[in-house]
């Protein structure tokens, strides 16, 4: 069997058999789809409390009929009352909050307070602020002696949700889902991000482990470091794989049952109830909730959320994913496998690690930007320069990005990897019978022109 | 005929030379002792030699051709810092070993097995390596340095860490290996080991040789001409009288015996040396006084670091 074949067989089967692995495979997926579902029931079961709220309006009734109770928010129209007693007493009085009204609302938009012991939730600040805002626009409206004004602004009344439609190059029509592409985005370049750290920590550890063990030396004189250290790299490059591999089909497992069994009756759930808090804020004004949990919400609950994952280019998605994730590790892997060669023990990586931690670190950061505006600048180039690329690109795919870029961002990836490889070959191979000397920048740089065999 | 050669090796290392050309040739079938200080540059050499680190200068000749690749299949290598993977278990690891030497898994399954059952620790075979003592460990270590029947047994230190018993059963195992036509070559400190195995020597230290050759040839080389007598009697009678033929270094009593040190005068022989010392009393022993390899160690070391003083004095 060939050397580097048998070092590969070790590496792999030493870490798919331990008990780490094992629990890490099971519970991802686990956690994955509980990252779906939480959200959900938080926003479903968070607010079963009743929250009672006491409006107090000082000079007239503008507000006595604006405040409608729903199923968690009532309301108690206690009108021109004193303030400083009940501002003292109203949680004992059962209140949750105490609402203070003047007619200067009207023009004066900081008019209107809330006082509450809990900082108020979104939902209650946002229904409140719709409740007036409404009110006031109606008054406003009255004040032009309209007739029929009441038919009129139910006949005006509407709701618009926005359906996006991309065409391909091919001039087929697909409905999309930002939301979709959004969370698709998100995972795949949050992904890269933690597989890549974690899988070239594990690189890192596994030399450091074989110095510490001084085992090296009995390996480098059946094997070439080369071959030691490319059979770790692609050895822990198969767990991931393999790993990756098994996450996929235990989470398609769970969320379709999860789906079936728990999503669908939530689902319902959410959006009829006109009365319900949900229904009537996202609809008029967008500071409800952050876009994300929106998303999610919507993401959830039907058909067209299912219609937007299946219109996902999926083959594309994964692919790329998959070489990305491959060229990013095989990147940082080499040079995680430098930085072990080159310590004692795991204590000193410190210093070598923020190179490495860096460009990950920003490109994260370029990629939560990505979100926003993929083709941005900086996203793009984010995503063709090859130490940010894998976690850009992935956060890009979604919105669709062009052949030509996803070409030269691999290419790239791929030779930077074969620069990177040949200088860790060069470190590691010195680094690895070096014992006791604490290695600066300055040494790295000798060895690198040591010559060797 | 030479198995080994390495010819004028010169290796430096950032700011310090840790070999200068030094030579080293090993004949075939025979055990090889590599002495020095440490940090003479042994383990520089014995790592050259693996192909672990290349050489700045000179050649490796293997079987008197120039060494390639592929050669380090006929090599065994046991480093002074040894180590196994911890969490690994015995046999599975000891069989990955033996199959990155080139053994197929059936063949080193058969080797191993005769090992451990020859050892006594077959029953470690499902054991991790962590729940084993150190000298057990040294002992798994041991058979997967010769398991794949190399030609060359290179062996960095390999008694420190044993107890008396198993340090016995390694050097008869050495031994046995040898002769069954290995070519071992061994780095020591511990001079007692050389002269039990040796049967060459290189004595390196700070990068340069200083000494080589076989072991008994390099003792008669140091030996001074000194002779130890022991007999039943007086000192003082020898003492008293002068001769031409000897002169004496040294005497003590031990009980009823005394014990002399003589040296010979120049073109004296024992014989009449001994002739004259017939009269001293009743004879028990009269030995040659052959250095041990231990002082000869000290006293060459001792010597060339004089010798460096002496240059540097000159220098400046």
């Amino acid at each position: 069997m060939n050397k580097t074949a048998l070092i590969i067989k070790r590496e792999y089967l030493t870490r798919v058999r331990k008990k780490s692995f094992i629990i890490l495979t099971l519970l991802t997926p686990l956690l994955m789809a509980a990252m779906v579902v939480i959200p959900v029931v938080i926003m479903t079961s968070g607010n079963k409390e009743v929250k009672r709220i006491a409006v107090v309006e000082q000079e007239g009734d503008l507000f006595r009929h604006t405040f409608h109770s729903t199923q968690y928010l009532k309301f108690d129209y206690l009108g021109n009352v004193s303030v400083d007693s009940l501002k003292r007493n109203f949680d004992k009085m059962g209140y949750y909050g105490l609402l203070v009204l003047t007619p200067k609302v009207s023009y004066i938009p900081s008019a209107a307070i809330l006082f509450s012991k809990k900082q108020p939730p979104l939902e209650v600040v946002s229904y409140i602020e719709n409740a007036l805002e409404k009110e006031i626009e109606k008054r406003k409206l009255l004040s032009y002696n309209i007739r029929d004004l009441d038919k009129i602004l139910k006949q005006v009344e509407t709701n618009v949700k926005l359906q996006t439609i991309q065409i391909t190059d091919s001039g087929e029509e697909k409905k999309t889902s930002t939301g979709v592409a959004m969370a698709i985005a998100y995972i795949g370049g949050l992904l890269i991000y933690m597989l890549t750290f974690m899988f070239g920590a594990m690189v890192m550890r596994g030399v450091i482990e074989e110095k510490t063990n001084r085992i090296v030396e009995v390996l480098i004189s059946s094997v070439k470091p080369m071959q030691l250290m490319a059979g770790k790299i692609i050895g822990i490059a198969l767990v991931g794989l393999t790993q990756f591999l098994l996450w996929i089909i235990l989470t398609l497992v769970l969320v379709t049952g999860v789906t079936q069994l728990f999503l669908a009756p939530q689902a319902e759930k959410i959006a009829p109830p006109p009365e319900s808090l949900f229904s009537s804020a996202p609809q008029a004004s967008g500071t409800a909730a952050s876009p994300s949990d929106l998303d999610l919400s919507r993401l959830l609950s039907g058909n067209e959320v299912f219609e937007a994952l299946a219109s996902v280019n999926w083959p594309l998605i994964l692919g790329s994913f998959l070489l990305y994730f491959l060229g990013g590790y095989l990147l940082y892997a080499s040079l995680f496998a430098a930085i072990g060669a080159a310590v004692d023990n795991e204590t000193d990586t410190q210093q070598f690690m923020m190179p490495i931690t860096i460009p990950l670190l920003i490109a994260l950061f370029i990629a939560m930007g990505a979100f926003q505006n993929p083709d941005s600048p900086i996203a793009f180039w984010g995503s063709i320069i090859p130490f940010t690329s894998p976690v850009v690109m992935m956060a890009r795919l979604p919105y669709g990005v062009p052949m030509w870029q996803l070409a030269l961002s691999l290419a790239l990836l791929y030779l930077t990897f074969v620069g990177t490889i040949w200088v860790a070959a060069r470190i590691y191979r010195t680094g690895i019978l070096m014992y006791g000397k604490k290695v600066s920048w300055k040494e790295l740089w000798k060895w690198l022109r040591y010559r060797n065999y | 005929m030479e198995l080994l050669q390495a010819r004028e090796i010169v290796k430096h290392y950032a700011g310090h030379t840790a070999l200068d050309h030094v030579t080293v040739t090993v004949p075939e079938n025979s055990i090889y002792g590599l002495l020095g200080p440490n940090g003479a540059g042994k383990t520089t050499l014995i790592r050259i030699i693996n192909r672990i680190t290349a050489p700045d200068e000179g050649e490796l000749l293997f079987e008197g051709r120039p060494m390639q690749g592929d050669d380090i299949a006929h090599i065994g290598y046991l480093p002074e810092e040894r180590g196994l993977y911890k969490k690994m278990k015995v046999g599975e690891q000891a069989l990955y070993l033996a199959q990155l030497k080139g053994l197929s898994r059936q063949e080193a399954l058969k080797r191993l097995k005769y090992w451990f059952e020859k050892f006594e620790i077959i029953s470690w075979w499902n054991k991790k390596v962590e729940e084993l003592s150190k000298g057990m460990q040294q002992k798994v270590q041991f058979i997967v340095t010769v398991v794949h029947q190399p030609r060359l047994l290179i062996f960095d230190e390999p008694f420190t860490g044993f107890d008396p018993i198993n340090t016995q059963m390694l050097k008869e195992e050495i031994l046995r290996l040898r002769d069954e036509g290995s070519t071992i070559i061994f780095s020591t400190h511990d001079m007692g080991s050389v002269e039990e195995l040796c049967d060459h020597i290189t004595l390196i230290d700070r990068a340069h040789t200083l000494l080589e050759g076989p072991v008994d040839k390099i003792r008669e080389q140091y030996a001074s001409n000194e002779y130890e007598l022991r007999f039943e009697g007086d000192v003082n009678l020898l003492t008293a009288t002068l001769n031409t033929h000897f002169q004496i270094l040294s005497h003590a009593k031990e009980g009823p015996n005394s014990i002399v040190r003589i040296r010979l005068s120049d073109g004296a022989t024992p014989n009449e040396a001994l002739r004259f010392l017939l009269d001293a009393g009743k004879i028990l022993s009269f030995n040659k006084i052959t250095p041990s390899m231990n002082e000869i160690f000290i006293r060459v070391v001792k010597e060339a670091a004089e010798r460096e003083t002496d240059q540097e004095k000159e220098t400046a």
